[in-house]
């Protein structure tokens, strides 16, 4: 059938299975935008206050279902708004694509009114770039998108559409969404050879990042741990792939990571590593990282093994296919002297929690828990209120936690918060600091035109946390625009100002009813929480230090 | 540092160069030679890169290549079977106390004048990178008014070709 560019466009995503997307209108979309009016029924619109807004949306929708998220902007400051949700998309592999407007094709290299060579601009930060020239390509170019965005490891595919594109008359015929590539194991070879090392070794430990959930093998994963009786931690972006309360899992590795995890990862004679990526967050000084201990390494970016630490074995292939074949190999294996010493890990690590009582990070998140069900995904933005959600948060459910790794993109929370809910049609929690909070608060608007049902935790020091802490520790209390003491600005009435239901919370019961409260609204409530402004995240591995360096406590 | 070629058969697509290299540039691989030519099929354009690194590096370099959509296949290009040239062009002051000798170092590195005035010699030379530099070195003994060369194309011996080589 005969259609126009931007009802091709709409019809495409319908077809590839998209149900929501997130953006923008502007100039060089408008067709887009009337094509989207007409299709309203089958494909729902959110539009949130900001572009930026959108491409976290998209992101956090992408990163709570697994699905490919789809954000739509205008060509020029609506593109280029996109960019930081792009790069947060791309550094921790989500499944997305971003659809902008150009201007027309007569026009493009002329510097028109909000041109911008978007493709360019994004070269380095999608998994691959469009920019469609004409009509007839449009729908195969947006079936290609997606089916990069979702095969191997997944990341953002942008596609941008000049408006005659848009206007033209093209063919269209419906199309079965495109699978992703079948993900294959890795060779048998690698995976005899590395079963080898791994059945060799006396102090085992398991450790996973985010692509352990993008390949679905949390299964796989426990059946290892079991078989070759290892203790379990993972990244940041490896959290809620397995219940916290997992035996066997230990948490979080990393510069703030749990401190028997750190300390097991440290001590182990072969680290069986999967879908992850060993940066610097979790490396700390390279040279000093993980010596002597054999790194069995699976991941589906080959250019990921060996990237910054020398590997035993590095096994190019699907974590959950590579797992499935390794399994047979691996011999049944009790380690009762490592177990000890891990549980004496734990033993230090749980004496040296903070068991102070009122308004601590631990207390809050602690609190919070007791609201959450299985099903609730918690969103957080960028600092040390991440770290703390990470740090204590109770989670039983993969995909729940939806978090900013690799860019740590402040601001990322509401709108990924959004995305998450709308999602999984759950009820969403949002940690967020004053800070993070303060990049892209206007998305308040979009939550409650949306009545989203929306938690938002906001642990207020009046400090940019994170930044200080290091500031405390590294430089002398130097605390370079830091302090946020001068904003005064009132969150409850901010919330309130937007039309979302809040309320403040000084100490812990004041913060329960506050809970109780928006636990129960149907719409976005904010809880201002007070938090003092030397909280500490703890531990803390030095940028550049080893686990020699550790810090767990403030003082010593 | 050692030295490392790689022939990258690429989709002969509008900005796929531009892709190759901003990859390059954004991990900072160093480039020391880079070539694009048309290849036997309309389809594809060959990108011939020459770089310095390690082990560790050139595995990086030619990993991070096969992400690139647009990268149909890559080879890895050793000395010994591959057959590797560069054109030379160079221009020399045509001073009448040197030229004989200028000429006469052409004539055993089997180049050619290609260009005569009375100010100017122009000496074409085909030959491995080696046999290029060792040229140039001798020329510097004169007076050397520009050079241009074209950086490395390469082709496997033997009937093997890059179409058939994937490690995918």
């Amino acid at each position: 059938m005969k259609l126009s560019g931007s009802d091709i466009i709409v019809r495409t995503l319908i077809e590839q299975g998209t149900d929501v997307v997130f953006g923008y209108p502007g100039g060089q979309v408008i067709n887009i935008y009337d094509s989207l009016y007409k299709y309203q029924d089958e494909l729902k619109h959110i539009l949130t206050a900001h572009e930026q807004g959108a491409s976290h949306a998209a992101d956090g929708y992408a990163r709570a279902t697994g699905k490919v998220g789809v954000c739509i902007a205008t060509s020029g400051p609506g593109a280029t708004n996109l960019v930081t949700g792009i790069a947060t998309a791309y550094i921790d592999s989500v499944p997305m694509v971003a659809i902008t407007g150009n201007v027309p094709n007569s026009t493009i290299g002329t510097d028109g009114f909000q041109e911008i060579d978007i493709t360019g601009i994004t070269l380095p930060i999608t998994k691959h770039n469009y920019f469609v020239g004409s009509i007839d390509k449009l729908a195969p170019t947006i079936r290609e998108a997606f089916h990069l965005a979702k095969s191997g490891r997944p990341g953002p595919v942008l596609v941008d559409v000049p408006k005659d594109v848009q206007t033209a008359m093209g063919d269209y015929e419906p199309q079965p969404s495109v699978a992703a590539d079948l993900p294959a194991a890795a060779k048998e070879i690698r995976i005899q050879q590395a079963a080898a090392t791994i059945n060799a070794a006396k102090r085992p430990f398991v450790y996973f990042g985010g692509g352990l959930i993008t390949s679905g093998a949390q299964e796989e994963l426990l059946a290892v741990a079991e078989k070759i009786d290892a203790p379990i931690g993972c990244s940041m972006m490896g959290i809620s792939a397995i219940p916290t309360d997992h035996p066997r899992f230990l948490g979080m590795q990393g510069m703030h990571g749990h401190y028997a995890c750190s300390m097991a990862m440290h001590q182990a004679d072969c680290i069986v590593a999967l879908g992850c990526r060993f940066n610097d967050r979790v490396t700390g000084d390279r040279a000093k990282f993980a010596v002597g201990t054999k790194i069995v390494h699976i991941d589906i970016d080959g250019a990921e093994l060996g990237k910054t630490v020398t590997l035993a074995h590095g096994l190019r292939g699907d974590v959950k296919k590579t797992l499935e074949k390794l399994l047979p190999l691996l011999e049944q294996k009790t380690h009762p002297q490592w177990q000890a010493a891990v549980a004496r890990l734990r033993e230090e690590e749980r004496q040296g929690t903070d068991s102070r009582e009122g308004m601590t990070p631990r207390n809050v998140i602690g609190l919070l828990n007791r609201y959450l069900n299985e099903n609730t995904p918690v969103a957080t933005d960028v600092g040390q209120h991440q770290m703390w959600a990470a740090q204590y948060l109770n989670l039983k459910k993969t995909r729940r936690f939806i978090s900013s790794g690799g860019l740590g993109t402040m601001g990322f929370g509401m709108g990924a918060a959004m995305g998450a809910s709308m999602g999984t049609g759950e009820r969403v929690v949002l940690v967020t600091g004053d800070g993070s909070f303060g990049m892209n608060l206007n998305e308040l608007a979009t939550a409650v035109a949306n009545r989203v049902p929306l938690v938002i935790l906001l642990l207020n020091n009046g400090v940019l946390g994170m930044v200080r802490q290091w500031q405390t520790l590294f430089f002398d209390k130097h605390y370079s625009n830091t302090t946020l003491d001068a904003r005064q600005t009132d969150f409850v009435k901010l919330a309130q100002a937007f039309g979302a239901q809040a309320s403040r919370a000084l100490t812990l019961e004041e913060l329960e009813a506050a809970l109780d409260q928006a636990f129960a609204c149907d719409g976005p409530y904010l809880i201002d929480c007070a938090i003092d402004k030397d909280e500490f995240v703890l531990p803390m591995l030095p940028p550049g230090g080893s686990m020699d360096d550790i810090i767990t406590r403030i003082g010593d | 540092m050692k030295k490392f070629t790689v022939a990258i058969l690429v989709n002969n697509q509008f900005g796929v160069l531009n892709r190759v290299t901003s990859m390059f540039r954004r991990r900072q691989f160093n480039i020391t030679s880079l070539t694009v030519s048309e290849t036997e099929s309309e389809s594809f354009s060959r990108i011939t890169v020459q770089s310095e690194g390690d082990e560790v590096k050139k595995e990086q370099l030619i990993n991070q290549l096969y992400k690139l959509p647009d990268v149909c296949s890559i080879a890895e290009l050793d000395n010994v079977d591959t057959v590797g040239r560069e054109l030379l062009l160079i221009k020399m002051r045509n001073d009448p106390a040197v030229r004989g000798d200028i000429r006469s170092a052409s004539t055993a590195y089997e180049g050619k004048v290609v260009d005569y005035t009375k100010e100017s010699i122009i000496i074409q030379m085909v030959g491995d990178s080696r046999k290029i530099d060792n040229f140039i070195n001798l020329m510097r003994d004169f007076e050397i008014m520009e050079i241009c060369r074209t950086g490395l194309v390469t082709l496997q011996r033997g009937s093997t070709t890059i179409r058939r080589v994937t490690n995918l």
